[in-house]
């Protein structure tokens, strides 16, 4: 079994869906992080829960991130602060209705591909997905 | 002021009254032909489409109002690099209602958010059709005399048709429809749509690879095209094109009540010796979509019906 060092000082982001944790790495642009952070990626952990699952860890000052961003992305994701080797906070993101200017449209027939100022608008459907209100497509991660 | 992007746009009421007004144009046609006198309608087809294209200005010129537009986009100031918001906002000032068709998916909708006039889609893409949709449920409804407990087949290409995720949303509004989804596995209506619109719901619905299976039992067979391009190999697709067309032989397993229905344009996948079965009813749909456009337009517009002196809902 893998190990990676606890950390003392940083988050702990759990319970992302398997394939996506590199995905959830270049949309939180943790590879900006100042380079007195460090930050392991766990790909396909064993999970009682779900099977396989994906973990990131940082070490380091995160004041920077923007967490919200992960509820929209993959609302089964919890987030741990860490301080001086104690949990201090634990995270479950919320879903908010819309997101605006947030997120972007991959469909290439959607009509945000090319029209100027189109703000990029999506809305949460009932089972908890988000939607281009445009052309409906719904918003994935890429793994 | 109001718009028809999708047909949620509409209640399930809202919709019911607009059928009336159709089925009142449909009766007497003559009644309504100076209702939109000097109202004019934007005819805006950023792409080619004849049939409804021409439904709309027919139904424009019927209601005895004027049209003014494009046929094509190339012919647009679109070609130029015209955004759609700043097109639908110029139109505004010449026209009293506007009917776009656009390649692009969300188009009347982001024409409808700088409109000052009201804003009809008719098509955009493959996401949305909403007047389609709209004449589907009213021919189902004169065909039927009910948009309740109704057993309703889809066949064909359920994961690409628009019309068909359109026409599921709508009728998983009405009571007691159950629903027969009838492709290949390639083609199956999409899951989002089962889980949201019939699995959320509580809707009765199956999934069947043959239509032979389940047209004993059917009160609609709404078909559409299974297109070579939409599978992986040929070899599938060579071995499963013609379990997806409709004969007269298929038909004698179906109800005499039974009513075929079609988006149109077909190809091969009702025989031409359907045309005359009279549970053919693809032509009459083609029909039905002038009265109901007339309807639309006139409800937008807040023109009341001569026949009621009322309209047929508040926009």
């Amino acid at each position: 079994m893998l190990k990676v060092d606890e950390i003392q000082n940083g988050v702990v982001i759990d319970h992302i869906t398997a394939g996506t944790g590199l995905g959830l790495y270049h949309l939180l642009e943790l590879e900006k992080l100042n380079g007195d952070a460090s930050v392991a990626l766990l790909q396909n952990v064993r999970s009682e829960k779900s099977g396989k699952k994906d973990i990131i860890k940082i070490e380091g000052d995160v004041s920077r991130l923007n967490f919200d961003i992960l509820g929209y992305l993959d609302p089964q994701i919890s987030i741990t602060v860490i301080e001086n080797g104690h949990i201090t906070n634990k995270i479950r993101p919320q879903q908010p209705k819309r997101l605006v200017n947030i997120i972007k449209c991959t469909n290439p027939r959607c009509i945000t591909a090319i029209e100027q100022d189109c703000d990029q608008i999506f809305a949460l459907t009932p089972s908890g997905r988000y939607r281009c209100v445009y052309c409906e497509q719904e918003f994935k991660v890429k793994p | 002021m109001r718009h028809l992007i999708d047909p949620a746009d509409f209640t399930l009421e809202e919709t019911l009254r607009l059928m009336d007004l159709a089925d009142r144009i449909h009766d007497d046609p003559a009644a309504y032909r100076n209702v939109a006198e000097r109202k004019r309608l934007a005819s805006l087809f950023y792409e080619p489409s004849t049939r409804t294209r021409l439904s709309f200005e027919a139904a424009m010129y019927n209601l005895g109002g004027q049209v003014l537009g494009f046929p094509d986009g190339g012919v647009s100031s679109a070609a130029k690099g015209e955004t759609v918001a700043d097109t639908i906002r110029i139109i505004s000032f010449y026209a009293d209602i506007a009917a776009i068709r656009h390649p692009k998916e969300g188009a009347a909708l982001r024409a409808a958010r700088f409109s000052g006039i009201p804003v009809i889609n008719a098509g955009d893409g493959g996401h949305s059709h909403p007047t389609q949709t709209l004449l589907d449920m009213m021919t189902i409804r004169r065909r039927t005399g009910r948009l309740t407990d109704l057993t309703v087949g889809f066949c064909g290409d359920l994961k690409f048709g628009r019309t068909v995720h359109s026409l599921i949303r709508e009728l998983a509004r009405c009571e007691g429809i159950k629903f027969v989804l009838i492709s290949p596995e390639e083609l199956r209506v999409p899951d989002y749509i089962i889980e949201e619109e019939l699995q959320a719901r509580n809707l009765p619905f199956v999934e069947v690879r043959t239509m032979e299976e389940v047209l004993p039992e059917l009160d609609i067979l709404y078909m559409t095209r299974v297109q070579r391009e939409r599978f992986f190999n040929e070899e599938d697709y060579v071995r499963l094109k013609n379990t997806y067309v409709l004969t007269k032989e298929k038909l004698a397993l179906a109800k005499p009540t039974m009513s075929v229905l079609h988006p149109l344009p077909r190809v091969n996948e009702i025989a031409l010796e359907v045309d005359d079965d009279p549970r053919a009813a693809y032509f009459e749909q083609a029909e039905n979509g002038v009265y109901m456009r007339m309807a639309l337009i006139m409800t937008l517009l807040g023109l009341k019906d001569p026949k009621t002196g009322e309209v047929a809902f508040e926009c």
